[in-house]
């Protein structure tokens, strides 16, 4: 589909032929955007589409091998982070680096900040602005705060704020909502609206397809690093879209449960944390999905943290098989056939500077090795096995974690627990971040482990996928089990009152 | 050639490189590099340098500390630092002249010597991986401790009068030219290769130097493999001290101080990662060989040993800054 011709206006910013090669890889292969002033373009594509480039060259941290990039009509060379600040250029990233220590005006200011006549920090001048354009995005946040003290939300109003502060006429947002609650998203979406009614040009990054139709103008799809398609929006469905990134049509259905459920595996009782979930107790059976929702914060991953012998319970017991285990490590855990997978890959689950094969071999070390020595023939298999199992794209298996798209690097951290052959898997956001191609795969193959008899819970706080993948669903409130259903009670409308703690009888 | 990516088969190779090509491009190859220059050109700077018991005194420069730059690369592979090693040496050898006076012979002097080694390891070992504490505050801590107990018991006071036999250690020859010291030194260096890059051991300690919390949460017992490696590179400290008493044949309270700091230099000349997460044992034991030579080619041409310190800064600075400076000059050709 050729680009929109009922558009008068040029483009404020347009990027032509762009190719970036990798070692072995060629990222980016003669792609071509243009962004339009006071409108939204959203960016799609599976996860390694060459996204996260396209970003990396907007804001000038790589270079281009060949192509060109015009800012309102002239040829502009983006050599540094730096250059594309001045060209007016700015990205809010999916996780900021943000400085805790530092004020809310300091964290916005940092690097650019106003000065005196004498070269010190005009502090007045700078707390002012910082607060006008705090203002300016509907958030009450004094700029005077430290950053610590602030919660996650409001620390993404700061990020935002930070590349505001820029005087942008193109904004990137890289999954903003990724970290985001269902309020907050609805705020981000009016603030995005802002930011077109202000005349800017937004380049928006997203794997969620309903904000896509929400807010966005125009399309984008990348594939394997080339452009297969884009167009308005509103000449284009959800279908079409997910068939040019996948480049077939996806069944969205999840896949179901095939054979019976076995006998119960896994029993915790009475667990409770002094400051963060009191009481929870459930079963879970063999070929199980269990499904755990609640909002962030609701004290999911700490009980699961817990059952994995990272913190203590001060009270409870977990019974695995009949016998009552409480596992004071994860060596405990992992001995007895439960691991669990982390919500944070970057930081807990992958070890990004080491190999793919060291990392999946790094839980099951005491199987792979002999008395204490490490077989690396071994590894090499158990790496083999569990790669192909997952269809992971990597040049080799020596290769850094690091280098990795983030959907692999997802499929390498699944790999390494899965590697210990445990008998209860503990899935915390197992597709955040990871696009519907692998997404699909990771449900299928969820699925898969279920029905050889592995038991698995999932902690999610995606609604179509907690209530298309579990068997049950537990919702935990502010710490507390508030409410379990089943498959067929289970309704979205059930899952939210639950979780947020309305009342059936006080709908407004 | 995308096109082509669906089409090829998905099995992954298991290396990228071959290893020939890694070692080439390796640190350690460049390293042994620099270290066979010094040597060629100490062979022109003495007609001496080449006489094989000139050769075998010179070991004496490295052996005793790289037995401790061992235990060290492991420590800071890990992570964490110790800087208490050169006054563990002053205390075991304190403990060892304080026996000789009651009369206790040979092998009792190395049951004591490695009783307080583990005892100083096990405490460093204790704060850091036990309670959390910093490494680095922790072991300038017992850096003071440990020799301040020495200068309590001696004071400005010496002990001597080892026996006869306690000698060997630091004086004796197993054959020819090869001295005892250098038989431990490569005996060692043989234990903390297959200690690194054989077990499961050594595999936790790189997987938690690159990240504790993922590492900790793969099963491995973070605190206990800490702690192991505080023990180990005390009883190193007791070795070392054993092999530079009986070298000496004296005990003072300053015996080996400043040490600490060559030994990290060692290390980090070495290859490893003074932030943590990577490193080798031969890139240490070529460093040890090089530094050994450096100071040792040095004194053959009478300089003083002030010159020979800033020689081996600007070595250390030199030997790190130059794969960085290739690199970039190769990115800026690239470019």
């Amino acid at each position: 589909m050729p680009i929109s011709a009922n558009h008068s206006n040029p483009p404020i910013l347009s990027l032509n032929g762009i190719v970036k090669d990798f070692p072995g890889v060629r990222a980016l292969s003669e792609v071509s955007i243009d962004l339009f002033a006071g409108e939204v373009t959203a960016l799609v594509g599976e996860n390694g589409a060459g996204k996260s480039t396209m970003v990396k060259v907007l804001t000038g941290i790589y270079q281009p091998d060949a192509g060109q990039i015009k800012l309102n009509g002239s040829p502009v060379k983006l050599a540094t982070p730096n250059d594309a600040a001045r060209a007016g250029i700015t990205a809010i990233h999916q996780e900021t680096v943000l400085f805790d220590e530092l004020s809310v005006a300091e964290n916005i200011y940092i690097g650019h900040a106003p000065r005196t006549r004498t070269g010190l920090i005009d502090w007045n001048t700078m707390n002012a602005n910082a607060s006008q354009l705090l203002e300016r995005i509907g958030a009450s946040i004094d700029p005077t705060t430290v950053l610590k003290d602030l919660g996650i939300a409001s620390k993404h109003l700061v990020a935002i704020s930070r590349a505001l502060s820029i005087d942008a006429s193109v904004v990137i947002m890289d999954e903003p909502t990724a970290a985001l609650s269902h309020k907050e998203i609805e705020e981000l979406y009016q603030l995005v609206e802002q930011l077109k009614s202000d005349g800017k040009a937004i380049l928006f990054i997203s794997h969620k397809f309903d904000e896509i139709f929400r807010i966005a103008d125009r399309y984008t799809v990348f594939r394997d690093g080339e452009l297969v398609g884009n167009g308005l929006i509103e000449n284009s469905n959800a279908a079409e879209l997910v068939q040019l990134m996948v480049g077939r049509s996806l069944e969205s259905v999840y896949p179901q449960r095939t054979g019976e459920l076995g006998e119960t595996i896994l029993r915790v009782d009475g667990y409770s944390h002094p400051t963060e979930f009191d009481d929870i107790s459930f079963t879970l059976n063999r070929g199980e999905v269990l499904g755990l929702y609640g909002l962030v914060g609701a004290g999911r991953s700490e009980c699961m943290q817990a059952i994995f012998g990272i913190t203590r319970p001060s009270k409870g017991n977990l019974f695995i098989d009949g016998k009552q285990i409480t596992p004071k490590s994860p060596a405990d855990a992992i001995a007895q056939g439960l691991v669990y997978v982390p919500e944070d890959r970057g930081k807990q689950g992958a070890i990004t500077d080491l190999s793919i094969v060291s990392n999946i071999a790094l839980p099951s070390l005491n199987t792979t090795s002999n008395k204490g020595f490490v077989r690396m023939a071994r590894e090499y298999a158990l790496a083999r096995q569990y790669t192909a199992r997952l269809e992971l794209k990597a040049a080799a298996l020596d290769q850094h974690v690091g280098e990795l798209s983030g959907g692999n690097q997802q499929k390498v951290v699944i790999a390494k627990w899965l590697a210990t052959q445990p008998e209860v898997i503990i899935l915390d956001e197992p597709t955040k971040g990871v696009d519907i191609g692998s997404k699909a795969a990771v449900h299928a193959f969820m699925r898969e482990l279920a029905s050889q008899g592995l038991a698995i819970i999932m902690v999610s706080s995606e609604i179509p996928e907690i209530i298309g993948m579990s068997d049950r669903i537990i919702v935990m409130r502010e710490g507390r089990q508030v409410a379990e259903f089943n498959q067929q009670q289970a309704s979205p409308e059930n899952l939210v009152r639950a979780a947020a703690g309305i009342e059936e009888t006080s709908v407004a | 050639m995308n096109s082509d990516n669906t089409t090829q088969s998905n099995v992954i190779p298991d290396r990228l490189r071959s290893r020939f090509v890694r070692l080439i491009g390796s640190w350690e190859f460049l390293l042994l590099g620099v270290g066979i220059l010094i040597f060629i050109f100490n062979t022109q700077a003495s007609p001496y340098f080449l006489d094989p018991w000139n050769l075998s005194d010179a070991t004496f420069n490295f052996t005793e500390k790289a037995m401790i730059a061992f235990a060290m690369a492991l420590v800071i592979i890990s992570g964490e630092i110790d800087l208490s090693v050169a006054s563990i040496i002053a205390l075991v050898s304190t403990c060892m002249g304080f026996a000789v006076q009651l009369g206790v012979d040979t092998p009792g002097l190395l049951f004591i010597a490695l009783i307080v080694g583990v005892a100083c390891g096990a405490f460093n070992g204790f704060l850091v991986a036990i309670l959390g504490l910093p490494s680095i505050v922790v072991t300038i801590g017992t850096l003071s401790l440990f020799r301040g107990i020495a200068y309590i018991v001696l004071g400005d006071k010496a002990y001597s009068g080892y026996p006869e036999s306690f000698a060997f250690f630091g004086q004796g020859y197993v054959w020819w030219v090869i001295t005892f010291e250098i038989v431990l030194f490569i005996v060692f260096a043989a234990l903390f290769y297959v200690l690194l890059h054989r077990t499961s051991f050594g595999r936790s300690t790189v997987a938690i130097g690159n990240n504790p919390t993922a590492a900790l949460f793969s099963g491995i017992r973070v605190a206990r493999v800490k702690f192991i490696l505080f023990v180990l590179t005390g009883v190193m400290s007791a070795v070392a001290a054993v092999c530079l008493t009986s070298r000496l044949g004296s005990t003072r309270p300053s015996i080996a101080v400043g040490w600490e700091l060559e030994i990290v230099t060692m290390v980090v000349l070495g290859g490893v990662n003074i932030l943590g997460g990577s490193g080798t044992i031969p890139g240490v034991v070529i460093a040890a060989v090089v530094m050994g030579m450096v100071t040792f080619g040095l004194g053959l041409l009478n300089v003083p040993g002030i010159v020979m310190s800033i020689f081996i800064g600007l070595l250390l600075i030199g030997v790190i800054a130059l794969p960085i400076i290739i690199q970039r000059a190769r990115s800026r050709v690239n470019a």
